[in-house]
């Protein structure tokens, strides 16, 4: 509930509930602009809330979307673009961030996860092995099963 | 006055609160029957008096009483009357009382129809209960009271959010919260067990109902929520990975793991320790949301509740009760002894595979969700965590889950026959493989990832069917023995085949929508067409319209196919005159499971207008798969092993309504 409040908030920052690439921005070859589209969908927003710059409206995305474009029809690599945008914004810019010391905890936690998890699986598994199992039964319990028993 | 002794009754529920958290603890500890007793009509009060402040607070809200600052901030006299009774929990404070009624509602729950557990284990589950209400009435009432008034009284009041006016609100909050608070009855239980230092199979037996029943609430609160945000916000989204929603999220990866991990401690023993350390997680997620929400640490410009003291208390409360429950954990999980043995292939080993993979998925969430705001308060460095670096992480890790999936229910208990199980899916595997390939060709094109992810979709669909085929025996012995099988089978195996089928169908809607969708942004005049998904899109023309408490330009499209009109709709530009604040009004059309999805941009300078188009092939099947999961989730409530002990209640049980029989397992 709480994020429609937010991404409302979002909006009103927004000059108007206008969404997003405008016809005017469209690059005339499909393929580059597919490229542009997919890049677009890496890069933040500076000013909105968790939104890409694919999606917002504000016209600081704006001017980013033009800016990709235009660095990919001067014939700049995908790589290239997201280089020269980040020496321009910093990493902040960048919705999948980039593999460094920084970021070792956050893409390796899954990694780690699954790691431990099946490490304290093994162990869990080894020291088990051979023990008795099961509950043990109370006193009112035995006496029950005794009584079931006799019957 | 009234809302004096609303705010009164809040006071009093505290005191109620307080007594009821203490009392049945000493009194189970002791022995003391009497102490006992105070916990069941003590939840039951407090229940009362939270609904009649809540209550009191709707009735402010109904009849407009600007005198509440509440009240002022988050209503206005036009607003329609459905979202004046919405409006309640559309702000900080009236969300905060909605969730605070829901905890003591479960409470309440739990006494009445928990007349049949250990006395002492009732006591301590409706103690436990009673700490977490304590605390959020100390919060609302000391940092987010709903009943401040105003003097003087202003005139007219300040509108609610138009995002918010729409009959969504009505229903996603109570959803939602009847899955994160349901939470808590687990947590309870896992607390008063650990209290009590025994825990066995009946323990989750009486367990199991209440995390299905949250479970399924909150599938149904977050595919409520993401269709909400799918048609309000006018872009076509569905789902965002915003930290607020994987804040919704995270409880339930661990809320179904713990359902399944609760299976097999029923009907095993095993995975004991574990299961209590997940329901004890499984709250402390939905309590961290409540954090990461309310105390605005995640938003720090935007959120509404950017009272630091909310977040420092909402803080505390979370240290307490994760901290506490986690220590006690520490203490006496060594006491608890273990449970039955399993060999690595079987329905047991499926079932750890299933809580490894949707632990890690949760973890990695949690990590992508917190990343950002933990680096820069260490470092100071500023990154971000988005929807790219979630589907990635969050997709590889689930990709294995969705394979392993339909092999659970046909493994065996203990020791089970891999080959078998193999041998009996793979005409089911080799038949999803062919039918995606067909469609895939049908639609043709589209990158190789889609058709795997359709084969997994159909495999899991495919493979719910094969499971109850083969318990029937449906081919290998007489039609009329299996349909008799067939109908003799436990509701909670129709429940595991809905549930399965319906995450297959939610995977089928996620993979043609991502890989077939086509978007269409184009300027239009009147009379001008596009088009999209087959169908062209005539654009009549513009005209104003006003509503109860807003304006609109709304224009007309005509979608015709081969020549002839099929259908028609309206999509609009509105603006909401006491915020002043505008929003679109997104045109949808159904055709099928498909949907065509009209949304204006801005008008352009030559007198045309920019309208943004998308044709999304099978997308309702991403909420349809989800409603599918909820309806298994009832079916499975439904089932009689959840009641045993209650035979008596069996016939009124079984014309129940949907949401009865939630109530009903505890016995």
């Amino acid at each position: 509930m709480i994020r429609r409040f937010l991404l409302a908030l979002a909006l009103m920052l927004a000059a108007a509930p206008a969404f997003a690439v405008n016809p005017d921005e469209v690059l005339a070859d499909p393929a580059l602009e597919a490229r542009a589209r997919a890049l677009s969908a890496e890069l933040r927003c500076m000013v909105c809330q968790n939104q890409s710059i694919d999606d917002s409206n504000a016209d600081l995305a704006k001017d980013l979307r033009l800016l990709v474009r235009e660095r990919i029809t001067d014939g700049d690599s995908d790589e290239q673009v997201l280089n020269y945008i980040v020496s321009r914004y910093g990493e902040f810019v960048l919705l999948k961030p980039r593999f460094s010391m920084r970021t070792l905890l956050l893409w390796g936690a899954p990694v780690l996860l699954i790691l431990a998890g099946g490490a304290s699986l093994v162990v869990f598994a080894r020291k088990r092995a051979g023990k008795p199992t099961g509950s043990k039964l109370t006193e009112e319990e035995q006496a029950k099963l005794a009584e079931l028993l006799e019957k | 006055m009234i809302i004096e002794i609303g705010h009164y009754a809040l006071v009093l529920a505290l005191a109620t609160a307080i007594v009821l958290s203490l009392v049945p603890v000493i009194g189970a500890r002791r022995g003391d029957q009497a102490m006992m007793d105070v916990a069941p009509l003590g939840s039951v009060l407090l229940f009362a008096l939270v609904a009649f402040s809540f209550g009191v607070l709707t009735y402010a809200h109904v009849v407009s009483d600007f005198s509440v600052e509440n009240v002022w901030e988050n209503s206005h006299s036009l607003v329609p009357l459905i979202y004046k009774y919405s409006g309640v929990w559309g702000n900080h404070e009236g969300s905060m009382m909605l969730w605070l009624l829901i905890l003591s509602l479960f409470s309440a729950l739990v006494a009445i129809f928990g007349r049949n557990l250990p006395e002492t284990l009732r006591a301590n589950v409706l103690a436990v209960q009673a700490w977490i209400s304590v605390a959020f009435i100390l919060f609302i009432l000391l940092t987010s009271n709903p009943f401040v008034r105003l003097d003087p009284a202003p005139a007219e009041g300040k509108d609610l959010n138009p995002v918010l006016q729409d009959i969504g609100l009505a229903i996603h909050p109570p959803l939602l919260y009847l899955g994160y608070v349901g939470f808590s009855v687990c947590f309870s239980f896992a607390v008063a067990a650990l209290l009590d230092g025994r825990i066995d199979a009946a323990w989750a037996r009486w367990v199991r109902p209440w995390t299905l029943a949250a479970w399924t609430f909150l599938t149904l609160g977050i595919a409520m929520g993401s269709y909400w945000a799918y048609y309000e916000l006018g872009w076509g989204g569905w789902w965002f990975w915003d930290p607020v929603e994987n804040a919704s999220f995270m409880p339930w990866l661990a809320g179904t793991a713990l359902l399944h991990s609760a299976l097999v401690m029923e009907k095993r023993e095993a995975l004991k320790i574990w299961t209590v350390l997940l329901a004890i997680l499984t709250f402390s997620l939905s309590l961290m949301g409540t954090f990461l929400v309310r105390s605005g640490v995640l938003t720090s410009v935007h959120a509404f509740a950017s009272d630091p003291s909310r977040g420092v208390f909402i803080l505390c409360i979370l240290l307490i009760f994760i901290g506490g429950a986690l220590s006690l954990f520490a203490f006496r999980a060594p006491l608890l002894s273990s449970g039955g043995l399993f060999a690595p292939i079987s329905r047991e080993g499926a079932l750890v595979v299933n809580n490894l993979i949707l632990t890690v998925a949760c973890g990695t969430v949690l990590t992508g969700t917190l990343y950002p705001l933990v680096l820069e308060t260490l470092t100071g460095d500023k990154i971000s965590v988005g929807p790219p670096f979630f589907n990635l992480t969050f997709g590889l890790l689930m990709a294995p889950l969705l394979i392993v999936v339909p092999f659970g229910p046909l493994l065996a208990w203990k020791r089970g026959d891999l080959l078998g199980a193999l041998q009996r899916l793979y005409v089911v595997a080799g038949l999803a493989f062919a039918a995606a390939l067909a469609f895939f060709y049908i639609e043709h094109g589209g990158p190789v990832m889609a058709v795997l992810g359709l084969a997994a979709g159909l495999f899991l669909i495919l493979g719910a069917v094969a499971d109850l085929w083969y318990r029937a025996g449906i081919g290998k012995v007489k039609a009329e023995i299996a349909w008799r099988r067939l109908a003799g089978l436990p509701r909670s195996a129709f429940g595991t085949a809905l549930a399965h089928a319906g995450l297959g169908i939610t995977v089928l809607g996620i993979v043609t929508v991502t890989t077939f969708e086509t978007e269409h942004v184009v300027e239009m005049k009147q009379g001008q067409s596009t088009d999209a998904g087959g169908y062209s899109i005539v654009f009549d023309g513009m005209q104003p319209a006003t509503g109860p408490n807003y304006t609109e330009e709304r224009g007309h499209f005509s979608i015709r196919r081969a020549g002839a009109e099929v259908a028609d709709v309206w999509s609009a530009k509105r603006l909401y005159t006491a915020r002043q604040m505008p929003t679109t009004e997104a045109g949808i059309l159904t055709f099928g499971l498909s949907q065509l999805y009209v949304s204006f941009g801005d008008a352009t300078k030559d007198g045309g207008i920019v309208v943004r188009i998308w044709w999304k092939p099978f997308i309702l099947c991403i909420w349809g798969g989800a409603l599918v999961m909820a309806f298994g989730g009832f079916v499975s409530l439904t089932d009689r092993r959840l009641r045993v002990g209650a035979p008596s209640r069996k016939a009124k049980a079984k014309a129940a309504k949907p949401a009865a029989p939630a109530m009903e397992p505890a016995e």
